[in-house]
């Protein structure tokens, strides 16, 4: 049932300062915030574990300085991690050499980026090519190519642009396109709609969903912006300071907060967006039923067929096998944001 | 507004006293102690690094040798190569190709119709900046046309064509080397300063030594003078690429040497083009003054007219670089702005409508050339001269406005010129070092102060230090001057957009203009003398005084001053409370510049009968006394890096103070 490890990393250290490395292994893993400080060494991340499994999208969250384009860098080795370890699909990314790396980044990888970091000289279809391009694959194959991503993110039409030319939202579907064309098994995204305007960056979550929904790659999505998380995630990992607080999914979040931080981000978001019918779901009683709901449903999507119904609902499990029920009182209590005792 | 704490007055004004006193009784303490290396160097302690690096020189031209390859045939070769693009060039423009040597030479091809050249240009001014680009560029090309000045700006054109790429790539290429390498980098830097203070003709010296009087000199220089800011600036660019840009490069998977060449460079491109702006324009100023040793073309002109005194060719001439420089300086920055557009598509021949047509005429023109002669060369009688109109002109100004300018003259000499001259002079040179250490560092610390103590002793010890204390005098006068009308003009045009408009497009000119071209109407009006250095100084000098305080005004936070109104200042208040303060830093980096570009200019007003250092570097030139010229020139240096290491300890020091 569970989807293979792509990228594991345990126990990541990324500190800046003159005694850096020595400061770790003297300290250990003991070295605490107080005690960075204290030596004058700025700790970017601390301690963190991540793993990633096949087409999942784990969503990094955190504000401005809690390390996460750091991290999000170290596991993509754009920056050297001062201690730790990082595997990709089983292999050790930090002792690869440079050949080697730049191999994995030809073909198992792609990136995209917060300012969409295209070439200004290059036009968007040429942007699209560029990772072809260093490969030395021949132009013709390589724009072709380049052509179908740039359907794929609908940009048809405009591929002879250059970057000044396109908006904001048509600059990152280029970055998207560019990083789509090798086709990567893993997918980087730094904060790729935080410069985007509030509508524009709706529009390409959604975009996102769709693409995802497509290509099922596994995606690492950093953000600062919570509800982004929520809507994006299948599970999101919360940073603070450097170091991961919380790894849950968006429901084990938004219901069992580690603490008051990831709980001050939660609290408002409308719990019946996230809670799904499997949680939500009482007991199995007598009957009858309404009718059988599927577990994976979020409370928000059933709540209208619910709530009109006027009798329960069975909740099904992923394998069919009855798991609870579920009324129209409970959907309100969640709605409305009531506590319930469960 | 600060106020002087009390140490600091005493040191500055017990400083002024002494010297002062010093200065107007040094000839009588000399004469009463008997002490005459008081006032005069000791001819018997000087260090003679000249004679030094004469001999040095003498034997790496004469004697030098790598195995069998002597250090004269590597200077030969280099010569060889840079020299068949350009007379090739030369040959298309100007000569026409010919086959054998001298007498026995047959003509093969004429040189190219004018009309080719006109239209050429006409068509690269339009793509890069449309009609208005082309009408100025085209009508540029025409006014050296009808003013019988076509084949010396051809030859000047031809020089440019050939510096200005050797200039660009070899400077991207160290640029990159010191962005790779940190010991290049560090290497690099002193060297670019040294590159960029050392008067043009201190090096003018040894190069006429290694390479001969002739293109090949001119070329050298040219592209030693031109090249240290596309290095800078390359350097700059490619430290200038946002991270994420180099990062998208990394996971596209490019090679470090992809990308360098694919990413970072191109990503720099807006960054180099201004550099490349720059490296046109130094060559060009470079190659008017290089005419000296031989570069020919328009500057070859204004030199003759100079020397004969004929006002007319002299200013037609002048007018002739102006107009080149203007116009080649809008050719470069346009096509610098226009960033890449979207390409017409289909075959070549739709993609490129201007090069094709270009291509026909070319074609055209050599068979039509033989059948219209007028074609080929742009006859005589078409030709006009204002010469007579100019000469008339100066005349006039001279006859009727004698008077008032000579009274002008007498007045700056008596009052201004003759007694600071006196000042400086008269400070015995022992005391000179006392400053020399003492001012430095009091400003920027022990260190600075032991730096400036031991370049003047560097420049005592050579016997030229009269010759510096006039080139402080001259150097000192103008800035003040430079400044005092500069400064005011800038603060106006940072408050003023109208004004802002019109001083930007003068100072835009006056900054385009090669240095050369100040000599022209200075000369012609108020005769040689120190007098006219200083005019032609402060001309070329003030630019960046408006220029940096109008940057200064003008980027000050809207908010401060919206405090300031809020706060009941009145206008004057505003000006001198919170604009004036705040723009100071600026301020002092235009005082920086100014006294850089009144330096580089002084030594070229040794042409018009200077006494101080640029003269001894001209002398030099003209004896090719290559250890006098390069020392001279140093001193100039030390000169130029001293004030500027003064300045920007003195910027660094308000800043501390202003965050303290």
């Amino acid at each position: 049932m569970e989807q293979p490890i792509i990228l594991e990393c345990r126990n990541v250290w990324k500190l800046y300062g003159a005694s850096a490395d020595s400061f770790l292994q003297s300290h250990g893993m003991q070295a605490t915030p107080e005690a960075l400080r204290r030596a004058n060494i700025v700790s970017a991340v601390r301690s963190a574990d991540v793993t990633i499994r096949k087409g999942e999208i784990f969503v990094i969250m955190g504000l401005s300085g809690s390390g996460k384009s750091t991290l999000v860098r170290c596991l993509a080795r754009l920056i050297e991690p001062t201690a730790g370890e990082i595997r990709f699909e089983g292999r050790d990314l930090l002792g690869m050499s440079g050949p080697e790396l730049i191999a994995l980044r030809r073909h198992k990888m792609g990136m995209v980026f917060q300012h969409f970091a295209l070439l200004p000289h290059l036009t968007a279809l040429e942007n699209a090519a560029f990772p072809l391009e260093v490969q030395g694959i021949d132009r013709k194959t390589r724009l072709d190519r380049a052509m179908q991503v740039m359907e794929l993110v609908g940009l048809q039409g405009r591929e002879n642009r250059y970057p000044h030319e396109l908006s904001g939202g048509q600059q990152q579907r280029v970055g998207i396109a560019r990083s789509l064309i090798v086709e990567p098994d893993l997918w980087f995204l730094d904060e790729p709609f935080s410069a985007l305007d509030p509508l524009i960056r709706r529009e390409m979550q959604d975009e996102l969903l769709r693409l995802q929904a497509r290509l099922h790659k596994t995606i690492v999505f950093i953000t600062h912006d919570f509800d982004e998380a929520i809507r994006l995630a299948d599970r999101i990992a919360v940073m603070r300071d450097g170091a991961i607080v919380q790894t849950a999914t968006p429901e084990e979040l938004v219901l069992n907060p580690a603490d008051d931080y990831v709980a001050e981000f939660t609290q408002h978001i409308p719990r019946a967006k996230v809670v799904r019918l499997g949680t939500a779901a009482k007991p199995l009683g007598p009957g009858p039923f309404a009718g059988d709901l599927t577990a994976s449903l979020r409370v928000a999507e059933a709540a209208d067929r619910i709530e009109a119904a006027g009798l329960p609902f069975r909740v099904l499990a992923g394998d069919g096998a009855p798991m609870g029920e579920i009324d129209g009182r409970t959907v309100i209590d969640i709605l409305i944001g009531r506590e319930v005792a469960r | 507004m600060r106020r002087w704490r009390p140490a600091d007055l005493l040191f500055w004004g017990g400083l002024a006293l002494v010297t002062l006193v010093l200065s107007l009784a040094s000839k009588q303490i000399g004469a009463a102690t008997g002490w005459k290396w008081l006032t005069k160097f000791p001819k018997g302690w000087e260090l003679h690094a000249d004679r030094a690096i004469s001999t040095a020189m003498k034997w790496l031209v004469e004697d030098a040798a790598l195995g069998p390859l002597r250090f004269r045939d590597l200077t030969r070769l280099l010569s060889a190569l840079v020299e068949a693009p350009y007379f090739v060039l030369r040959d298309f423009l100007i000569d026409g190709f010919q086959i054998g040597q001298g007498q026995q030479a047959v003509p093969v091809l004429p040189h190219v119709s004018w009309l080719v050249v006109v239209l050429g240009f006409g068509l690269l001014a339009h793509r890069a900046g449309g009609f208005r680009l082309a009408a100025l560029v085209v009508a540029s090309f025409l006014y050296l046309l009808l003013f019988g000045l076509w084949e010396s700006a051809m030859v000047t054109l031809a020089s440019v064509a050939i510096a200005v790429p050797l200039g660009v790539g070899l400077g991207i290429l160290l640029g990159i080397a010191a962005f790779r390498f940190r010991w290049v980098d560090t290497g690099l830097r002193p060297l670019l300063d040294l590159m960029q203070t050392v008067p043009v003709f201190a090096y003018l010296v040894p190069i006429l030594f290694l390479f001969g009087f002739g293109a090949m000199s001119a070329l050298v220089a040219t592209i030693i003078y031109a090249m240290p800011p596309m290095v800078r600036i390359t350097t700059l660019g490619l430290r200038g690429v946002p991270e994420e840009i180099v990062e998208a490069g990394r996971m596209s998977g490019c090679t470090p040497r992809q990308n360098l060449w694919k990413v970072r460079l191109p990503a720099a491109r807006g960054l180099l083009m201004v550099g490349v702006n720059q490296v046109i324009m130094l060559t060009l100023n470079m190659v008017i003054i290089a005419s000296m040793i031989g570069a020919g073309g328009l500057g070859f002109q204004v030199l003759t007219a100079l020397r004969k005194l004929d006002v007319g060719a002299g200013v037609e001439a002048g007018f002739g670089i102006v107009i080149l420089a203007v116009a080649l300086d809008r050719l470069s920055q346009a096509i610098a702005r226009r960033g890449p557009v979207v390409q017409a598509q289909g075959g070549w021949m739709a993609r490129h409508p201007r090069s094709l047509a270009l291509l026909v005429v070319l074609l055209v023109s050599y068979p039509l050339g033989v059948l219209l002669p007028a074609l080929n060369s742009f006859p005589e009688s078409w030709q006009l001269s204002t010469g007579s109109f100019w000469q008339g002109v100066i005349s006039w100004i001279n006859l009727n406005l004698y008077d008032q300018i000579e009274a002008v003259k007498v007045f700056a000499l008596t009052w201004i010129l003759v007694p600071v001259k006196q000042l400086l002079l008269g400070i015995p040179w022992p005391w000179g070092l006392a400053l020399a250490f003492a001012i430095p560092a009091k400003i920027g610390g022990w260190r600075l102060g032991a730096m400036g103590l031991a370049m003047a002793s560097f420049i005592a010890a050579s016997g030229l230090w009269p010759e510096a204390m006039i080139t402080l005098y001259l150097c000192g006068v103008s800035v003040v001057i430079a400044m005092l009308i500069g400064v005011p003009l800038g603060v106006w045009a940072g408050q003023n957009a109208r004004a802002n408009t019109v001083l930007t497009l003068v100072i835009d000119t006056l900054q385009t203009l090669p240095t050369f071209v100040y000599l022209i109407p200075v000369v012609m009006l108020f005769r040689v003398g120190d007098f006219s250095a200083m005019i032609a100084v402060v001309l070329y000098a003030v630019v960046p005084a408006v220029r940096y305080a109008a940057h200064g005004i003008r980027s000050i936070d809207s908010q401060l001053v919206e405090a300031g109104l809020v706060s009941g200042c009145t206008p004057r208040q505003l000006l001198w409370k919170v604009k004036l303060p705040l723009a100071m830093p600026s301020i002092l980096l235009g005082l920086n510049q100014t006294i850089m570009l009144a330096l580089s200019m002084l030594v070229i007003t040794a042409l018009v009968g200077t006494r101080d250092l640029g003269q001894e570097v001209y002398i030099a030139l003209t004896k090719a006394n290559v250890g006098k010229g390069v020392v001279a020139g140093l001193a100039v240096a030390f000169l130029a890096i001293m004030s500027d290491r003064i300045i920007t300890a003195a910027v660094n020091r308000k800043r501390g103070e202003d965050h303290a």
